[in-house]
C-alpha cells in the first residue's frame, strides 16, 4: 500500500479529510484477496490440512481444531440436545423383515468380532478428516445373525436423537467396509461424535453414517433419510460420485 | 448498548443542548439515518457471528443442535446485512462520512505510526485512521463473505473447486472480521463519549476536542454562517456565532 497524500496540501486547514482514497483501495484489495482465495482455496486448504492433520489429531487441547482448515470434525446435530447414553442404558434394536429380531446392549456388541478400518471421513459439505481409526462390528455380521427374510431389500437406521434417519440398500449394507462403530480415533466413540454407537459407512458421505444409532430396521424398500428429504442429498451417497461432488473416493 | 436507542427526536439544529443530559456544549456527529444503519448492521452482524460460532464450534453446537434453523438464521441475516449499508446512501450525512472514511491524509499515516496517537497531540478529523482502516477492512470482508456465502448456499452456481474455495475463504474471512468486530466493540466499551455519539447522535464538545480536534474546529467554522435558531428552539447556554472555536456550541456541519 502506498503512502497517501499525493494530492494533498498538508498545510491546508482541512487536510484531515482529504488525501488519497486509501479506503477504497483497501476494500478492493480485500475483495481481490477473497476472489483469489475462492479460486485457489481448495489447493491451499488441501496442503494446509495435510500438513497440519497429524498435529490436529494429536492435539490434546483441541485448540488447533478451532482453526478453519476444513480437516477437523464439525458437529452436526439436527435436533436440540441429544440424550447421553452409556453402557448402562444403551440398546440397539434390530428388527423389521428378519427371522430373529433382537435387542443388543453395548456389552453384547463389544463381545462380537471387531473389525478395524483406517479411512478418511468425508463430509458432503467439503471437510475431510484423513486417516481416522474406526473399530466396530460389521453390519453384515449383525444382519447375518438376524436373518433377513426373502422380501428384505433395504435397511433403515434410527437415532436416539429422535429425528435422524438414514438408509442403505441391502447390498450396500453387506459391504465389508460398513461398520456399526464402537470406537473412533482409538477411543470409544464420544457423545459428540455420535457415541456410544454410530454407523460408519466408509465409501459414502458422512450423512450416511448415522450418529447415536438406536435401531436397524430391515425394510422392503429404501426409505430416504433425514437430509435426503430435508436437504435434497442423494440417497446413494457415494463419495466422489454423488451430490455433484468429485472428491477422491475413500477405499 | 443503550436500549433507548432513538431519542424522541433527533437533536434539532439550533437546539444543541436540548437533549444533552449534562451541561456543556454538544456537537452533532451522526444523523438519524446513520445511526439506524449502524444499529441494523450491528444486530445482523451479531446474529451472523453468534450463529456462525454455534455452527462452527462443537462445544456450542452440541448442546444447541437445531442445525437447519441455525443455518437458516445465519444465511438470511447474512443476505440482509448489506441492505442497510446500501440504503444508507440516501442520507447526505452518510455519504459525506463515507468520503471522510475513504480519504487517508498524511496526518492519518502519522497517527498510525505514532505510539502516543491517542493523547490528542495529533489533531485528527472526524474519524481517526484506525476507524478508517476498520471500516475499509470490514467493508471488504463483508463483500467477500457475501460472495463466498452465496456460492456456498447455491451449490449450482459454480464449479465444485470454487465451492470448496468459498468455504475456505468464508471460514478465514469470518474469523478475521469477527476479531475486527470484537476489537471495534472493545474500543466502544472503553469510550462512553464515543458511544453516546452513536446512540444519541451528539457528542460533548469537550470529547470532540480531545479525540477529534480537527473535526471540532472544522464544525465550528462550518456552522458559523448557518446558525439562526429555529423558532421552536432557544439556544440555552451558547453563543453559536462565537468565533472562538473549541469552546462553543457547534451545529451540524
Amino acid at each position: 500500500m502506498s503512502r497517501g497524500g499525493d494530492d494533498v496540501n498538508a498545510d491546508d486547514a482541512n487536510a484531515h479529510e482529504d488525501g488519497a482514497p486509501v479506503g477504497r483501495r483497501i476494500v478492493l484489495g480485500v475483495a481481490a484477496l477473497g476472489a483469489a482465495g475462492i479460486v485457489t482455496g481448495r489447493t491451499v486448504q488441501d496442503h494446509l490440512a495435510r500438513w497440519l492433520a497429524p498435529i490436529q489429531n494429536a492435539d490434546p487441547t483441541g485448540l488447533t481444531g478451532l482453526l478453519p482448515l476444513g480437516a477437523t470434525f464439525r458437529y452436526y446435530s439436527v435436533t436440540g440436545s441429544v440424550p447421553t447414553k452409556d453402557a448402562s442404558d444403551y440398546t440397539l434394536e434390530i428388527g423389521g423383515l428378519v427371522d430373529h429380531p433382537t435387542t443388543l446392549t453395548l456389552a453384547d456388541l463389544q463381545q462380537m468380532p471387531q473389525t478395524t478400518l483406517v479411512r478418511d471421513f468425508q463430509c458432503v459439505t467439503g471437510w475431510r478428516v484423513p486417516e481416522v481409526h474406526w473399530t466396530g462390528v460389521r453390519l453384515a455380521d449383525l444382519l447375518e445373525t438376524a436373518g433377513p427374510t426373502p422380501e428384505a431389500k433395504a435397511i433403515s437406521f434410527g437415532s436416539f436423537d429422535g429425528a435422524y434417519t438414514e438408509s442403505l440398500t441391502l447390498e450396500q449394507a453387506l459391504r465389508s467396509d460398513v461398520l456399526v462403530a464402537l470406537q473412533m480415533l482409538g477411543k470409544p466413540v464420544t457423545h459428540d461424535h455420535g457415541g456410544p454407537v454410530r454407523m460408519y459407512v466408509a465409501p459414502m458421505y458422512g450423512y450416511k453414517s448415522t450418529k447415536w444409532l438406536s435401531s436397524i430396521e430391515v425394510t422392503d424398500q429404501v426409505v430416504p433419510g433425514y437430509w435426503e428429504t430435508q436437504g435434497n442429498y442423494d440417497v446413494d451417497g457415494w463419495i466422489g460420485e454423488s451430490n455433484g461432488r468429485d472428491d477422491e473416493p475413500v477405499g | 448498548m443503550n436500549p433507548s436507542v432513538e431519542p424522541a427526536a433527533a437533536p434539532s439544529i439550533g437546539a444543541p443542548t436540548a437533549t444533552a443530559p449534562s451541561t456543556g456544549a454538544t456537537l452533532i456527529r451522526f444523523d438519524r439515518a446513520e445511526r439506524l444503519v449502524h444499529r441494523s448492521v450491528a444486530i445482523l452482524m451479531i446474529t451472523c457471528m453468534t450463529t456462525a460460532a454455534i455452527m462452527y464450534n462443537g462445544f456450542l453446537s452440541a448442546p444447541i443442535g437445531h442445525r437447519r434453523f441455525v443455518k437458516l438464521v445465519h444465511v438470511y441475516s447474512g443476505f440482509a446485512l448489506p441492505v442497510p449499508i446500501i440504503l444508507g446512501l440516501v442520507s447526505a450525512a452518510y455519504r459525506a462520512d463515507l468520503r471522510r472514511l475513504n480519504r487517508f491524509s498524511p496526518t492519518d499515516w502519522r497517527w498510525l505510526r505514532s505510539r502516543t496517537r491517542r493523547n490528542g497531540t495529533i489533531r485528527v478529523g472526524k474519524f481517526n485512521a484506525g476507524q478508517k482502516l476498520n471500516s475499509a477492512l470490514s467493508g471488504g470482508a463483508i463483500a467477500v463473505l457475501l460472495v463466498s456465502g452465496t456460492i456456498m448456499y447455491f451449490p449450482d452456481l459454480t464449479r465444485l473447486a470454487w465451492r470448496t474455495g468459498s468455504t475456505f475463504v468464508h471460514d478465514w474471512f469470518a474469523l478475521a472480521l469477527g476479531l475486527l468486530v470484537l476489537g471495534h466493540i472493545r474500543f466502544a466499551v472503553a469510550d462512553p463519549g464515543s458511544r453516546r455519539g452513536m446512540s444519541t447522535g451528539t457528542v460533548m464538545a469537550a470529547w470532540a476536542e480531545q479525540h477529534h480536534a480537527a473535526w471540532a474546529d472544522e464544525s465550528s467554522i462550518d456552522s458559523a454562517p448557518v446558525d439562526p435558531a429555529p423558532l421552536d428552539a432557544a439556544p440555552l447556554d451558547a453563543a453559536p456565532l462565537d468565533s472562538d472555536p473549541g469552546s462553543t456550541v457547534m451545529i451540524d456541519p
